[in-house]
Formats: C-alpha cells, sequence, structure tokens
C-alpha cells in the first residue's frame, strides 16, 4: 500500500510540476484472484502502436477459439514506456504485456516479468524460437520473455524509379557504397523537381540510426557494443565508414531536404508515397505498401557487402505482479504455436517469432517473405541494459554522437563516445 | 467522579452557550474536512512521500534503500538539468515579456464595448480551449516541411524561397515554440487583464483627460499603475507556468535539435520514466518546488 502511495504520489507531484503531464494507470489492473480452473479468464494486455497489428490479429484469433479471453489495450508507442514505468510503480500492471525487444533486459533486471523458464522448457519448439528474442528475454539463466513481434530492417527500392533513372529495376543494391551510387544516381536524375529523392533516414531520431545503420555494422564484421553491452564501439572504423556515407549522401543533396529533422515518427511515411528511390525499412511495412507499387527488398550490407539486419520487435512476458499466470502462459503459448504463427502471421506477411517454420505455404508466395524470414537467424539484437536511455531517448549521447558524425563536427565524436559509454554504465 | 460532579454543577450556568459553542466548532469542522481531506491526500501526503522517495533509491518493484543525499548530490553532474535551467529562465524570460506585451495590446484593443467586439473577444481566446498537446501537435503538422501549409503559403507569396527550418535550428525551435505558446495563451492572459481594464473607474480617465493628459499620459499615468495587481497575477502565473514548461517542448521540438530545447520538467520527466531512476526525479521535483515557491514568495511581495 505504502508503495502503491509512493507510486500514486510521484505520478502527483511530477504531474502538478508538469502542470498537466497525465498518465493514468489505465484500465490494466493485476488481475485479480486466481480463478477456477474452469472458470473463464480474461486476461488483460498492453501493447505499443508500433506493433498494434500483429497484436490485434492474434488477440482477435485467440478470443475466437478460447473459452479464456484477452483485453487487449494499445499504447501510443512514446508513451509506451512511461505507461509500463508508472504501472510497476504502482503495481498496475497488466497481466501481459509486450514490450520492445530491446528494452526487455532492463525490465527483467527491474523484477517486471514473472520467471516462465519451465513453462518455455516444456514447449515442442522451444528450439525455433527467434534467437535474439530469447536472448534478450534471458536473465542469469532464467526465460522471462516469448517473441511476439519480429520487425527486421532492410533496404526497399522502387522499382518504378530505378527504370526511370536507368537503373535495373530488379538489381538492388549488394553494398552501401552501391546503395549510395543508386540513390546519388536518382537524386540527379530524376530529382530535379524536389519531390524524388535518393534516400531517406530519420536524423533526429536516435532508435531510425540503430535500426537502419547498425546492420550495415554487423555485415562488414564490426561490433557497436562489447557482448555486456558496457562500452561502445561506435568510434571505430566499422561504424564511422557508415557514417561518412550517409554524410555525403547528405551533402549532395540525396537524402531528402527533411532527413535531419525527421524525428521518427514519419520517416517511414515517404516511400510508400513513391518519393525515395532506396532507402532502409521495417520489414513490417511490406504489407502495408500500396498494391501497385512494385517494391524490390534486399539485405542490408555492410560499405563493401555481408548482409545483417536489426532483429526488432516486440517480446512479450507475464507481469511479476499477474495473479492470472495459467491464464496469460495459456495465451503466450498459443501465440507461438503452428496455427497462430502460420495461419495468423505468416498469413498476413508478417515475419514469424519461430525459426522452424520460416518456409510456411503463406511465405513461399512471395519470395521477399522469405528472404525476410530467412534474415531471422542472421541478425542481431545488441544487448545492454541501459540501451533505451542512451540509444533512444531523444536526450540520450547517442543521437547527439550521430549527428554530429553526419551532420555537424566529427571532432567531437570522440567525447560524445565516452558519454554513450558512461551512460551504459550507469 | 469528582470531576463529573463539579462540571455537572457547573453545566446549568453556560450549558446553553457552550453547546452553541460545540455546535459551531464542529459545523466548522465538517464544513473544512472536505477540503482538507482534498489538500491531504492530494497534496501534503504525496509532497511528503515524494521528499521520502527523494532520499531513497527506489525501485520500479522491490524495496526502497535510504542513500540520503546522494540523489541531491548527483544534480550537480546531471549536465542536461544544469543546461535545462538555464534553457528554461530564457526561455521563461522572453515568453513572459512577450506574451504580456501581447496580451496587454490585445486587451487595449477589446476593452471598451463597441459592435461586434464580442467576436474579437471570442476569437482571440478561442487558442486557450485548445489542449496544449493538441496545440503542439498543431503546430508540428502546420510547420512541417513536408506537408505543412505554411511553407507553401510563404513560397508562393514569395515570403521565402525555400522551406524553413521550424524546429530544424535551436534558434528557429525556440522562437517557433514561443509563438506557439503565445499563440494558446495570448487570449487567456488578455481575459485576466481585461477584467483589471474594466475594473478601473471610468471617472478617473475623465479627470485625466479634463486635466489635459495625451493619451500615452494616460496609459503610463492611470491605466498602468491602476492595473498593477491584475498584471501582478498575470505574471506570476505566466513566469510559473513557463519554469513548468512541459508538454509545448515534449510535443513539438521533443527537445530538439541537439537538446537544445530540454525544459527543467523534461529532465524529471527523463529520470522518471525513461532512465527509471524514480528517487532522482523526486529529487529534482522537490528542487523545483523549492525554488518555485521560493520565487513565487518574492514575487508576490515585490508586486503586491
Amino acid at each position: 500500500m505504502r508503495r502503491r502511495l509512493a507510486g500514486i504520489s510521484l505520478l502527483g507531484v511530477l504531474a502538478l510540476t508538469a502542470a498537466a503531464c497525465g498518465s493514468g494507470g489505465g484500465d490494466g489492473g493485476g488481475g485479480g484472484s486466481t480463478q477456477a480452473a474452469d472458470t473463464p479468464v480474461t486476461i488483460t494486455m498492453w501493447t505499443r502502436a508500433a506493433t498494434q497489428t500483429q497484436s490485434e490479429r492474434l488477440v482477435q484469433e485467440y478470443n475466437k477459439t478460447h473459452k479464456n479471453q484477452v483485453k487487449l489495450t494499445v499504447i501510443p508507442t512514446d508513451n509506451y514506456q512511461p505507461r509500463i514505468a508508472a504501472a510497476a510503480g504502482a503495481k498496475q500492471l497488466p497481466d501481459v504485456f509486450a514490450a520492445d525487444v530491446i528494452f526487455v533486459p532492463n525490465y527483467t533486471s527491474q523484477g517486471l516479468f514473472m520467471d516462465i523458464t519451465d513453462r518455455v522448457n516444456a514447449l515442442p519448439h522451444k528450439a525455433g524460437l527467434a534467437p535474439s528474442h530469447m536472448k534478450l528475454g534471458t536473465l542469469d539463466g532464467k526465460m522471462y520473455t516469448l517473441p511476439h513481434t519480429l520487425d527486421l530492417s532492410v533496404w526497399f527500392w522502387n522499382k518504378d524509379l530505378y527504370e526511370k533513372a536507368g537503373l535495373d529495376p530488379e538489381q538492388g543494391p549488394k553494398t552501401l557504397k552501391e546503395f549510395a551510387q543508386h540513390a546519388t544516381t536518382i537524386q540527379e536524375k530524376l530529382g530535379k523537381d524536389g519531390k524524388v529523392h535518393g534516400t531517406f533516414f530519420g536524423g533526429n531520431c536516435g532508435g531510425c540510426y540503430v535500426f537502419t545503420f547498425w546492420p550495415s555494422v554487423w555485415a562488414s564484421g564490426g561490433q557497436v557494443m562489447n557482448a555486456e553491452g558496457t562500452q561502445s564501439l561506435n568510434d571505430q572504423a566499422a561504424m564511422t565508414d557508415v557514417f561518412k556515407i550517409y554524410r555525403e549522401l547528405y551533402e549532395k543533396k540525396a537524402t531528402g531536404p527533411t532527413a535531419k529533422e525527421e524525428q521518427g515518427p514519419t520517416w517511414t511515411g515517404f516511400f510508400p508515397k513513391g518519393e525515395i528511390g532506396v532507402m532502409p525499412m521495417p520489414s513490417t511495412t511490406l504489407g502495408l505498401m500500396p498494391k501497385d507499387m512494385k517494391i524490390g527488398v534486399t539485405p542490408i550490407a555492410g560499405p563493401d557487402g555481408g548482409e545483417s539486419t536489426f532483429v526488432g520487435g516486440d517480446s512479450v512476458g507475464i507481469s511479476s505482479t499477474s495473479k492470472n499466470a495459467d491464464a496469460a502462459w495459456e495465451f503466450l503459448s498459443w501465440t507461438v504455436s503452428d496455427q497462430a504463427q502460420v495461419e495468423v502471421m505468416a498469413k498476413n506477411k508478417d515475419v514469424l517469432a519461430r525459426t522452424d517454420l520460416a518456409s510456411n505455404k503463406y511465405s513461399a508466395e512471395d519470395p521477399r517473405v522469405v528472404l525476410i524470414n530467412s534474415l531471422v537467424a542472421k541478425g542481431q539484437t545488441p544487448f545492454a541494459l541501459r540501451f533505451g536511455q542512451t540509444f533512444n531517448d531523444p536526450q540520450g549521447p547517442w543521437l547527439r554522437y550521430a549527428r554530429e558524425a553526419v551532420f555537424g563536427d566529427v571532432s567531437k565524436l570522440p567525447q560524445l563516445n565516452a558519454e554513450i559509454t558512461k551512460s551504459l554504465q550507469q | 467522579m469528582t470531576l463529573t460532579i463539579t462540571r455537572s454543577g457547573r453545566r446549568p450556568a453556560h450549558s446553553a452557550p457552550s453547546a452553541r459553542w460545540r455546535s459551531r466548532k464542529v459545523q466548522g469542522w465538517l464544513y473544512a474536512a472536505p477540503t482538507a481531506v482534498i489538500v491531504g491526500v492530494l497534496f501534503i501526503a504525496p509532497l511528503v512521500l515524494v521528499v521520502w522517495m527523494s532520499l531513497n533509491r527506489w525501485p520500479l518493484l522491490g524495496q526502497a534503500t535510504f542513500n540520503a543525499p546522494t540523489n541531491y548530490v548527483k544534480i550537480a553532474d546531471n549536465p542536461l538539468f544544469v543546461d535545462a535551467v538555464l534553457f528554461t529562465l530564457k526561455y521563461t524570460a522572453i515568453t513572459t515579456v512577450l506574451l504580456s506585451a501581447v496580451a496587454l495590446g490585445l486587451a487595449l484593443l477589446v476593452q471598451d464595448r463597441k459592435p461586434g467586439i464580442g467576436f474579437f473577444r471570442t476569437a482571440f481566446f478561442l487558442p486557450g480551449a485548445v489542449g496544449f498537446a493538441a496545440a503542439g501537435l498543431l503546430f508540428y503538422g502546420m510547420l512541417n516541411n513536408d506537408f505543412g501549409p505554411i511553407d507553401p503559403m510563404l513560397q508562393s507569396l514569395g515570403i521565402t524561397d525555400e522551406p524553413v527550418k521550424w524546429i530544424g535550428t535551436p534558434n528557429m525551435a525556440l522562437f517557433s515554440t514561443i509563438t506557439l505558446v503565445i499563440w494558446r495563451f495570448a487570449g487567456f492572459n488578455m481575459l485576466i487583464l481585461l477584467t483589471g481594464l474594466q475594473a478601473i473607474p471610468t471617472e478617473v480617465y475623465e479627470a485625466a483627460r479634463s486635466d489635459g493628459a495625451n493619451r500615452w499620459q494616460v496609459f503610463t499615468k492611470i491605466t498602468l499603475p491602476l492595473l498593477r495587481p491584475t498584471l501582478a497575477l498575470m505574471l506570476i502565473l505566466s513566469i510559473t507556468g513557463s519554469l513548468l514548461a512541459f508538454d509545448q517542448f515534449f510535443v513539438f521540438t521533443n527537445g530538439g535539435p541537439d537538446n537544445s530545447t530540454v525544459s527543467m520538467v523534461m529532465v524529471v520527466y527523463r529520470d522518471a520514466f525513461f532512465r527509471f531512476d524514480l528517487g532522482g526525479a523526486a529529487a529534482l521535483s522537490v528542487v523545483l518546488l523549492v525554488a518555485l515557491v521560493g520565487l513565487n514568495t518574492v514575487m508576490m511581495r515585490r508586486l503586491r
């Protein structure tokens, strides 16, 4: 009770000082008392807007076919982490909540998820669960989360613009240097009207940088952090070479005039308008592209080749305060079953949470989906306990570092890289 | 027993007034109780608990550990907060001056009862009915270089040659945000000043004019001095609101570019909800609260 009051009190004073910084506790609720086995249970679930579509499909299908029910609440992506923090402080977490996979280590270290090691070990298809998501959901040998949705960074290219610019529309870039050449060609040939641009990226968005630039580092064999996630390696050549190529693209005005100011919410909105030649995009947007648009998909490469991807998306777990753990697990285990993965996720061209189902009756219809599914095992999801505050937070040190590297003064990079390391070690 | 007898012996002489007094006392407590409960539950208790939190390392879940005065000491080592203090003071100074000038100008424009004046009063006040976060989003959309209507309008009128980076540089981001705040609050402040203006007796103006005072003299010698209490109220509201700025920067500029528009409350929010440092955020809140109480006390004394 004291902690609940304290959580509410913190919110109260922050709200007072922020003069209307509202953050209600929502309708999550801890879930009440444990139900009898044969009594239908309604569990509560939170998810962020970025992966709303996939979560809604899963919940709808589950509710149609099961006695227990899931009540889903979708929270705006930018407010998701604060809502989780506020709810945890007041012990008002829902029974089940999904989270951006890169925040999961922090949440598990704070004790927000329930230990589900025994339940996961009992799954017949445990070995097929997306390895990067499982790695980040494991702390001190105990498992806390399952993969929920997967969102991979890949390069999309617009085949119509390629053709108009005299490029081979069936051949996407194989290296980052080739990517830059293609973007420059499109800008020079088609960019005179100010509408078409060679490429685009979120230049004022820390999460966009890590999602779209880091795969080029991994593709060339480099790393962005040490394995413990406590030291930044972003000052090394593998990263700075990538920044250099994007900096040249910006200086040549091949990136679109607003790339420098793009904060994130609209960075994927330009490609579907047919205004961008080639750019890194989230794989989940493939199914949302205009039907008549001819789009090629290829893995993100390093400056001289290789291929990799940032395996993003959400993991999902049972909150440590849930009173409905059995009902929650029934839902979670169902989401990674053959039926849910193939008939819900694959049917809608989503990336599967299980590598053993990568080739299925739906993915075979579109070779681009097969390609994306195949990248799950090759891609990486970086681990760091202080990932969010270091890389995603607009006031964190990474965004300043990346912006100086692409648009500003590169002599500041060593000092800013030290600040990244300091933030990782807090 | 003796006490009972003694009291019961005195009771006949004072019983009626004493009963009335007690009854009035109880009534008084009952009248004050709802407010006292609200103040106690919503202000005193949270305040005490936040002060206690600021003296502890306070995880999201689990046991808090006393660590005073660490949360206060580390504030000085937080360069983001130090920069945010300087930025917020700068923003407060500029906003207060401009907002007061615009609000006073609007109030003077619409103070006389003329045909159609109600339309202008309503029009000036209307932005105040828009939520601050919604206003931030509105400006974000209006000034967006990709899809906002302002840039094409300016270009078609020949005022600019290329899209203006409305939130692309530190100065432009501050200028755009102050424009948003003035648009949102000028009408509200105008209303406050209007009540002050209308409270000035017309006889005073008539006497000044019959003594030969011109418009400027009337404004500086009559209007401004008699408007002082209302101006004081508006200044206190404006300065306190500006020092607590959050929504406009959180929604509109997101603290950018390059952390140039990070306000003090944004740092509190970041520490609590992104870094999960609840104890540190509570310490910042306490410091902010003490500074505001001190500042308001000084202002109240100076402007009384």
